[in-house]
C-alpha cells in the first residue's frame, strides 16, 4: 500500500485512484421542495410530482423513481399521463407543453424529455387566446385537447405537437350550437375543465368558467347537451358509466347532472352546499365514485365555511353517513383517488386517496374503517420539524436494526396495514450492501431514525426527548380530540409541524454506538442525554447532573436562555431509546461537540465555554475544563444577546432610513402635492438603493489573535487509546479542539471492568497544543502504527475491525479549518502538513475518515479523509501522507445551509440538504453506490385501441 | 543625568564590562539600556559589541560622548512613521546616511533589535508595474490593517481591452502595518497572495488565503499609482540612491520559490504545553521527506536574516554571519563600496 501512496504522478496510483473514487449524485431523498402539480397514471401505477423549480419526479413501487428537470426551471402547472402509455405531458407556467417518456436503456428505464411545444395563436391575437387552462389527454393517445383562456379548444397531435387547426373547437362554434338566449359570448370564456366521456371517446364534456357545461360530440362537431350552472365552475367529474356527472363551484356547492338522450338542456339532479348555509369557499376538485354496495363516495377539496374555517386546507370524504373533512397541515396542491381501473369492473371501489400538500404527501386508506393514514415508503417530510443536525451510522448490526424497527412499529399502531397502493414499475437495483441509519435531530427535540440503506429513505423510529423536561406545551392539547358531533367533522392528518414549542429543546449533536445501543443526544440549552435501548415501556427516574463549565471564572453573566426545567420523579418512556442520564451544562449554551465511548462508559460534551467528561456508569462528572478566554465576553453572553444587538442595529438603520424619508417629505411637502411627494419618495428609495449597491463589500484582513471571540468554542471531541505520556504504555485519552486552534489532551484512568463501579475514573491534562495559525480545530484523529485510524469503541470486540497496531508509533492528525497536520506521539513533533487555505483559499467544513474499496479487486481497500470545503468542493486526502487525491465540485458555494448540513458515511457516501425537506445523496466510491435502477413495463397495444384510432380518423375526415 | 568618567584608551576591555560599568555608574543595575556615541561626523552610532566599542573608544578626541537610553523607552516604530522617511520616496527602503547628518536626533537602535516589518521583494523579476510586498506580522502588535474588495480592472487581451473582475485594497487602517509601510495603497489591485494568483478566486477565498498567510503575507499588487514605479526604476532619481538594479544572483527565482514555501512555515511553529508545564515550540520530526529538509534549511536562512539589518559600518560582520542573504539584503560584495555608509532599514 505504501508504494501506492508515494507522492508524484505515479501511473499505478493514478489507475488505482480510478478504481477507488468516482463522484455521483445518486438520488434525492425526502419531500420535493415547493411541489406545484400532481399526476397519476392508473395504467402505470406511477405518480408524478412537479415543482415550482421545474423538476418532475415519478414514483412507483418503493425503489422505482425517476427525475427530470425542465430546462426552463419554470413552475410545473399540470401533469397529464397519456393513457396506456409510458408518456406524460407537462404544462409549465410559461404556457409551454413538454412531452416526457420513459424509455428502457441498458436494462433500466429512463425519463427523457422528447418534445416541447408552445401554442401559437393567429398573428395579432391576444396572449389569452392561447393561454392553456385545461388539458385533456385523449384516450386515443393521439391528440391533446387544450382548453384556453379565450374559450377555444385546440387540438394537437401527439407526439409531434402539430396543431390540427381544422379540429379546433372555437367558442363561436359552441355558441352556435347551443340554443337559447341564456348563453352569450361571455359564457364561453375560459375553459375550466375538459373531461372525456368514460364510455364514448367521441364525446367530451367542456366546462366553461362562467358555469356553462357542454357535452360536445367530436365526430359531428355538435353540442349533444348543455347544462347551465348558476355558479362559477371549478371542476367536473364523470360517473363511471357516463350517465351522470358532477360539477363543483366557486361558492362551495356541487351539482349532479343527468345525461339523458331525451332532454338536451337538463336541470340539475341535486345541488348542494355541503358546508352551508353560510358562505363557503370554492370546491376546486371533486370525485364521484361508485362502489359495489351502492353507496357512492363523494370526495372534494375545499368548500369550508369561509368565516370560521376558511383557512383550513381540507378534503372531505362522504360515504353514506360517514363524512370526514381531512384537515391538512399545509395547502393542498392536488389529490387523486386510486380506484379499480379494470375497464370491465362495474364500479370504481376507491381504495385510497393520495393527497399532495405543500409540505407532505398523505395517503388515506379508504377501505379500512376509520380511514387511517398509510405510511408512505418514500417522500418523507424530513422537515416536519426543522432539521438541526444529522448523524450517519453505517453497517448496523442486524440485532440493533430489528430492535429499532420493533420500537418504531409500536409507534405506528394506528397506521393502515394497506400495502403501498402506488406500486408501478419494478425495482431492479441490487439489494443495498448494508444496513445504514441516518439520524436527524430536529428543532422540536426529536430524533428521527431513517433507513438510509437504499433508494427509499423511510422513517423507522422517532425518539422524543421532550418527556424529560417540563415545557410550556400542554401534552393534552390535541387537535384531534374534537367531539363526535363537531361540525365540520375535521380530522387533522399529516405530521408537518414547523412550530417548535421551545427552541431550547432543539437537538444539536447525536452519537449512536451501534454495538452497545447507547445513544447520546445533546441540545440547544446545554442538555446532554445518554440513552439505552429498551424493548419495553418503562417508568424510571432520569439521573440528573450539572456541569459548571465556567468553574472559577468570575464576573461573567450569561445573558442567553435559561436551562430547561427537568421533570422530577418517575417518567414514563415508551419502548425504544430511554434516557437514564441527563447532564446540563452551565451556562446552558448550545452543545457544540459530543463524543461517547461505550466501552469506557464515558460521554464527553463541549460548549462555547468549555468541555466536560461524564462517567455514565457511575453517573459522576469526571472533570470539566473551561476553555473560555478571559476577554471573550461575546461567548459568555450567549447567542441571544447577539441576535438582540443585530436586531437593534437593524432597527436603527431602518429608523435612519425612515427619518431621512420623512425629512425629504417635509422638505417638499409645503408647496407640493401628494404625487410630488410620492415621486420624491420613490426617488429617494432609488437613491438609497443605488447607494447600497455602490457601497462595496469589503473584507478585513487581520491575523487571528487569542483574544478573538469564540476561541473557546469546543468544536471537536475524540476518545483514543494511545500513547499520550510515553511510548511504552498506552492509555485512554480524551482530545478536544477549540475554535481558537487549541488542542487539549487528557489522560484518563478507567478502572478495569471488574472494579468499574468501585473505583472512579480519573483524568489529568497531559498536553495542550496551540496551533499558531489559530484556525478552528474541526477534527482530531489518532493513527496507529500502520497509519490506520484507530477503530471505534467496541469495533474490535465485535470482530469487525483489526485491532490497532500498538507496537509502532502513533500519530496525531489535527484538522483545522485551514490545515491538516500530523504530529508524532507521545512526544509531539510536527511531521506533515497540508495547507488548504493558504494554497487554495478554501476552508474545511466537514471531515470524516472513509474506507474506499476498489471496484476491480475485492481485497483492496484504503482509508482516506473526505473533506468538504466552504466552497462546496469535496476533496479526498490520503492517509497518513495527506496527499490530495481528487477533488469534486459538489455543492454550490452560496448554499451555506447545504454545506452545513452535509454528513459523510464511513464508506464514501454522503448526504446534504438541497432544501429544508430534501437530502441529496452522493457517492464518492466506485463500490458503494445507492441509486435508483428500475424498469417500467411497456404497455401492449390492444385491438381495442385500433378501433379508437380508425374512429378518430373517420372523424377527422368528416370534419 | 550626566556622568563623566575615564577609561584607559589603550585597554578598553570588553563591551560587557563597559556596559556593566555604565550600569554601575548610573546606578541602574537591572535596566536594559541602549548605548550610543557620537562619532566624528556627529552621527549617533550604537555601541553593542566589542568591535564598535573599540571603534568608539578609538575615536575619542579625547572626549567620548556616550548616550544612554532606556530600552523600553526607545520608540522603534518611530522609524516606520518618521515624517522624514516619508518625505523621501516611500518606495525606497534606504535611509541614506546624510539623513542622519541633518537629523541627528534619529535614534539608531541596537542591530539585534531590528526586525523586518515589511519589504519589497523580487523587484528584478517582476514587471515594473507590479510590486511584491511582504508584511511580517510576528514581533509586532500592530494590526495588518487593511481591507480588500471586489472590483474590475481592464486587461489587454488578444480581443482588445477587456474588463475582468479583480480584488482591490479598499481601505487602510490608520496606524496599521499596511499603512505604515507605505507600500500598499487604496485601490491597488491584488494579483497574488504568497505566490498564488487570485484571479478566478472570490473575495472570500482571497480573504481566507490572506488570513491563513497573515503571519508572513506576501502580496503582489499592481499599484493604483503607477507613477512611483517609474521613479523606483529610474536611475535619475536622486532620492533612491540605493539602487535596486539587478544585483541579486541569477538564481533568484529558486530562492523565491523557497521563500514562499519555506519561510512562511518557519515562523509558525505550534506550541505545546506538556503536563501543564511551560509552553514550548513544537519541534519538527526528523525529516522524512524532501519538503521537510527544505523547511529546515529555510529556517536557518531565516534566523540569519532576522538580525541582518546592520549599519554598514559593520557590513563585514553581517556578511560573515549570514552565509546566504535573502530578499532584504540587496547588496552583494561588489557593491559594498558604493554603500559604505548606507544604513538599511526596512520599514
Amino acid at each position: 500500500m505504501r508504494r501506492f501512496l508515494r507522492p508524484g504522478h505515479d501511473p499505478v496510483r493514478e489507475r488505482l485512484k480510478r478504481d477507488l473514487f468516482q463522484f455521483n449524485k445518486t438520488v434525492e431523498h425526502g419531500f420535493p421542495h415547493q411541489p406545484s402539480a400532481l399526476g397519476y397514471s392508473s395504467f402505470l401505477r406511477l405518480m408524478a410530482i412537479g415543482t415550482r423549480s421545474g423538476a418532475i419526479k415519478l414514483y412507483g413501487a418503493p425503489g422505482v423513481e425517476f427525475m427530470g428537470l425542465h430546462e426552463e426551471n419554470n413552475t410545473v402547472m399540470q401533469i397529464h399521463f397519456i393513457s396506456d402509455q409510458c408518456q406524460l405531458v407537462t404544462l409549465l407556467d410559461d404556457n409551454s407543453l413538454h412531452l416526457w417518456s420513459l424509455k428502457q436503456h441498458s436494462g433500466a428505464s429512463e425519463l427523457r424529455e422528447e418534445h416541447r411545444f408552445t401554442l401559437k395563436g393567429p398573428p395579432g391575437s391576444p396572449p389569452s387566446a392561447t393561454q392553456i387552462t385545461a388539458v385533456l389527454a385523449h384516450s386515443s393517445r393521439e391528440v391533446l385537447y387544450l382548453g384556453t383562456e379565450s374559450g377555444s379548444i385546440f387540438v394537437v397531435e401527439l407526439p409531434s405537437f402539430r396543431v390540427l387547426e381544422d379540429r379546433t373547437i372555437t367558442s363561436e362554434a359552441v355558441l352556435q350550437r347551443v340554443p337559447g338566449d341564456s348563453c352569450n359570448r361571455r359564457s364561453c370564456e375560459l375553459v375550466e375543465a375538459l373531461r372525456e366521456h368514460p364510455k364514448n371517446p367521441d364525446q367530451i364534456l367542456i366546462g366553461y368558467s362562467r358555469g356553462l357545461i357542454v357535452l360536445w360530440d367530436l365526430q359531428s362537431s355538435k353540442a349533444m347537451h348543455h347544462f347551465l350552472g348558476s355558479q362559477q365552475l371549478e371542476n367536473l367529474y364523470w360517473l363511471r358509466d357516463g350517465s351522470k356527472f358532477i360539477s363543483c363551484h366557486y361558492d362551495g356547492s356541487y351539482t349532479q347532472w343527468l345525461v339523458s338522450s331525451d332532454n338536451r338542456q337538463p336541470e340539475p339532479l341535486e345541488n348542494l352546499v355541503p358546508y352551508g348555509p353560510f358562505p363557503c369557499k370554492a370546491i376546486s376538485k371533486i370525485y364521484w365514485q361508485t362502489t359495489k354496495n351502492g353507496l357512492p363516495y363523494i370526495i372534494f377539496q375545499g368548500g369550508m365555511p369561509r368565516a370560521s374555517y376558511g383557512d383550513r386546507h381540507s378534503i372531505t370524504v362522504i360515504h353514506g353517513s360517514q363524512q370526514t373533512a381531512f384537515d391538512f397541515t399545509s395547502r393542498v396542491i392536488d389529490f387523486f383517488i386510486i380506484f379499480s381501473s379494470e375497464p370491465t369492473a362495474e364500479s370504481d371501489d376507491p381504495s385510497a386517496m393520495v393527497v399532495l400538500a405543500e409540505e407532505e404527501l398523505v395517503v388515506i386508506d379508504l377501505k379500512t374503517a376509520g380511514w387511517p393514514a398509510v405510511q408512505p415508503p418514500y417522500l418523507a417530510s424530513l422537515h416536519c420539524s426543522a432539521i438541526t443536525c444529522s448523524h450517519h451510522v453505517s453497517n448496523i448490526p442486524l440485532k440493533l436494526w430489528e430492535r429499532i424497527i420493533s420500537a418504531g412499529s409500536k409507534q405506528n399502531i394506528h397506521a393502515s396495514n394497506m400495502p403501498w397502493p402506488i406500486n408501478g414499475g419494478t425495482n431492479v437495483a441490487p439489494d443495498p450492501p448494508q444496513r445504514d441509519l441516518l439520524l436527524t435531530g430536529h428543532e422540536d427535540g426529536t430524533v428521527r431514525f431513517w433507513d438510509a440503506s437504499g433508494v427509499c429513505l423511510h422513517l423507522l423510529y422517532k425518539l422524543s426527548t421532550v418527556r424529560v423536561f417540563l415545557t410550556d406545551a400542554d401534552p393534552n392539547d390535541n387537535m384531534n380530540t374534537l367531539g363526535e358531533d363537531e361540525w365540520p367533522p375535521l380530522r387533522k392528518v399529516g405530521t408537518f409541524d414547523p412550530y417548535s414549542d421551545d427552541p431550547r429543546l432543539g437537538i444539536q449533536k447525536i452519537y449512536l454506538c451501534k454495538y452497545s445501543g447507547y445513544l447520546a443526544v445533546a441540545g440547544t440549552a446545554g442538555q446532554v442525554l445518554v440513552m439505552e435501548l429498551n424493548d419495553e415501556d418503562a417508568e424510571h427516574v432520569v439521573d440528573h447532573a450539572e456541569a459548571d463549565l465556567l468553574q472559577d471564572q468570575e464576573g461573567y453573566r450569561w445573558k442567553g436562555h435559561e436551562k430547561l426545567k427537568t421533570r422530577d420523579g418517575l417518567v414514563r418512556f415508551e419502548a425504544g431509546f430511554q434516557p437514564f442520564v441527563l447532564i446540563q451544562c452551565q451556562p446552558p449554551a448550545v452543545v457544540t461537540s459530543l463524543a461517547l465511548h461505550s466501552e469506557w462508559k464515558l460521554v464527553a460534551f463541549g460548549t462555547s465555554h468549555g468541555f466536560g467528561l461524564f462517567d455514565h456508569q457511575q453517573k459522576r462528572l469526571v472533570f470539566v475544563k473551561c476553555t473560555l478566554h478571559p476577554s471573550d465576553q461575546l461567548a459568555l453572553e450567549g447567542p441571544l444577546s447577539r441576535v438582540k444587538s443585530l436586531k437593534k442595529s437593524l432597527r436603527q438603520s431602518f429608523r435612519r432610513i425612515r427619518r431621512s424619508r420623512v425629512s425629504s417629505r417635509k422638505r417638499r411637502g409645503v408647496g407640493g402635492n401628494a404625487s410630488e411627494v410620492q415621486e420624491a419618495n420613490s426617488k429617494f428609495d432609488q437613491d438609497a438603493l443605488q447607494e447600497m449597491e455602490l457601497a462595496p463589500v469589503q473584507r478585513k484582513i487581520e491575523a487571528r489573535s487569542a483574544e478573538d471571540s469564540f476561541t473557546g468554542f469546543v468544536r471537536t471531541l475524540y476518545f483514543a487509546d494511545t500513547f499520550l505520556r510515553d511510548s511504552s504504555r498506552h492509555c485512554p485519552s480524551l482530545w478536544a479542539g477549540t475554535n481558537g486552534g487549541t488542542v487539549y489532551a487528557f489522560c484518563l484512568r478507567v478502572p478495569p471492568a471488574e472494579r468499574r463501579m468501585d473505583e472512579s475514573v480519573r483524568a489529568e491534562q497531559a498536553k495542550e497544543i496551540q496551533l499558531m495559525h489559530r484556525a478552528p480545530v474541526v477534527g482530531i484523529l489518532v493513527l496507529d502504527g500502520r497509519g490506520t485510524p484507530l477503530p471505534e469503541p467496541l469495533e474490535v470486540a465485535h470482530d469487525l475491525s483489526k485491532s490497532p497496531d500498538m507496537q509502532g508509533s502513533h500519530q496525531l492528525l489535527v484538522v483545522s479549518e485551514e490545515q491538516l497536520k500530523v504530529f508524532t506521539l507521545p512526544k509531539v513533533s510536527s511531521k506533515l502538513k497540508l495547507k488548504l487555505t493558504a494554497l487554495e483559499g478554501c476552508r474545511v467544513r466537514k471531515v470524516t475518515v472513509a474506507n474506499f474499496g476498489s471496484c476491480k479487486s475485492d481485497n483492496y481497500s484504503e482509508n482516506d479523509l473526505t473533506v468538504l470545503t466552504n466552497l462546496g468542493d469535496i476533496q479526498i486526502i490520503s492517509l497518513p501522507f495527506l496527499k490530495l487525491q481528487i477533488r469534486y465540485p459538489c455543492i454550490r458555494k452560496e448554499d451555506v445551509s447545504g454545506i452545513a448540513s452535509c454528513v459523510f458515511t464511513k464508506y464514501g457516501q454522503g448526504f446534504y440538504l438541497i432544501s429544508p425537506s430534501e437530502f441529496e445523496r452522493f457517492s464518492l466510491s466506485t463500490k458503494w453506490l445507492v441509486e435508483p435502477r428500475c424498469v417500467v413495463g411497456v404497455p401492449e397495444v390492444t385491438s381495442n385501441n385500433h378501433a379508437h384510432k380508425s374512429g378518430l380518423e373517420n372523424a377527422a375526415r368528416k370534419s | 543625568e550626566f556622568r563623566r568618567f575615564s577609561l584607559e584608551r589603550s585597554k578598553p576591555g570588553k563591551f560587557e564590562e563597559f556596559y556593566g560599568l555604565l550600569q554601575h555608574v548610573h546606578k541602574i543595575p537591572n535596566v536594559d539600556v541602549l548605548v550610543g556615541y557620537i562619532d566624528i561626523h556627529g552621527d549617533l552610532l550604537p555601541i553593542n559589541n566589542d568591535d564598535n566599542y573599540h571603534k568608539a573608544v578609538s575615536t575619542a578626541n579625547p572626549l567620548l560622548r556616550i548616550f544612554i537610553q532606556r530600552k523600553e523607552d526607545a520608540d522603534y516604530s518611530a522609524f516606520g512613521t518618521d515624517t522624514m522617511t516619508r518625505k523621501k520616496n516611500v518606495l525606497s527602503n534606504v535611509l541614506r546616511p546624510d539623513n542622519h547628518k541633518k537629523k541627528p536626533h534619529i535614534v539608531i537602535s541596537m542591530p539585534q533589535d531590528f526586525r523586518p516589518v515589511s519589504s519589497i521583494i523580487d523587484v528584478d523579476i517582476l514587471p515594473e508595474t507590479h510590486r511584491r510586498v511582504r508584511l511580517y506580522k510576528y514581533g509586532t502588535d500592530k494590526p495588518l490593517g487593511f481591507y480588500i474588495r471586489d472590483g474590475s480592472s481592464v486587461r489587454v487581451t488578444p480581443h482588445g481591452l477587456e474588463k475582468v473582475p479583480g480584488i482591490f485594497i479598499s481601505r487602510l487602517v490608520p496606524g496599521g502595518l499596511a499603512q505604515s509601510t507605505g507600500l500598499l495603497a487604496v485601490n491597488d489591485e491584488v494579483l497574488e497572495v504568497n505566490g498564488i494568483e487570485v484571479s478566478g478566486k472570490s473575495l472570500d477565498q482571497v480573504t481566507d488565503m490572506m488570513i491563513a498567510n497573515s503571519r508572513n503575507l506576501i502580496i503582489t499588487v499592481r499599484p493604483a499609482n503607477q507613477r512611483n514605479n517609474v521613479v523606483r526604476n529610474s536611475r535619475t532619481s536622486g532620492s533612491s540612491g540605493q539602487s535596486t538594479e539587478s544585483s541579486l544572483p541569477s538564481s533568484t527565482p529558486n530562492i523565491l520559490a523557497n521563500s514562499l514555501q519555506g519561510e512562511e512555515d518557519s515562523d509558525e511553529e505550534d506550541i505545546i504545553i506538556e503536563d501543564s508545564g511551560e509552553p514550548q515550540q513544537i519541534p519538527k520530526a526528523a525529516p522524512t521527506s524532501e519538503s521537510l529538509e527544505s523547511l529546515t534549511q529555510i529556517e536557518l536562512l531565516h534566523e540569519s536574516t532576522q538580525n541582518g539589518f546592520l549599519p554598514s559600518s559593520e557590513m563585514n560582520l553581517n556578511h560573515s554571519a549570514g552565509s546566504v542573504s535573502m530578499e532584504y539584503e540587496v547588496q552583494d560584495p561588489d557593491h559594498k563600496s558604493l554603500e559604505e555608509d548606507g544604513t538599511i532599514i526596512t520599514l
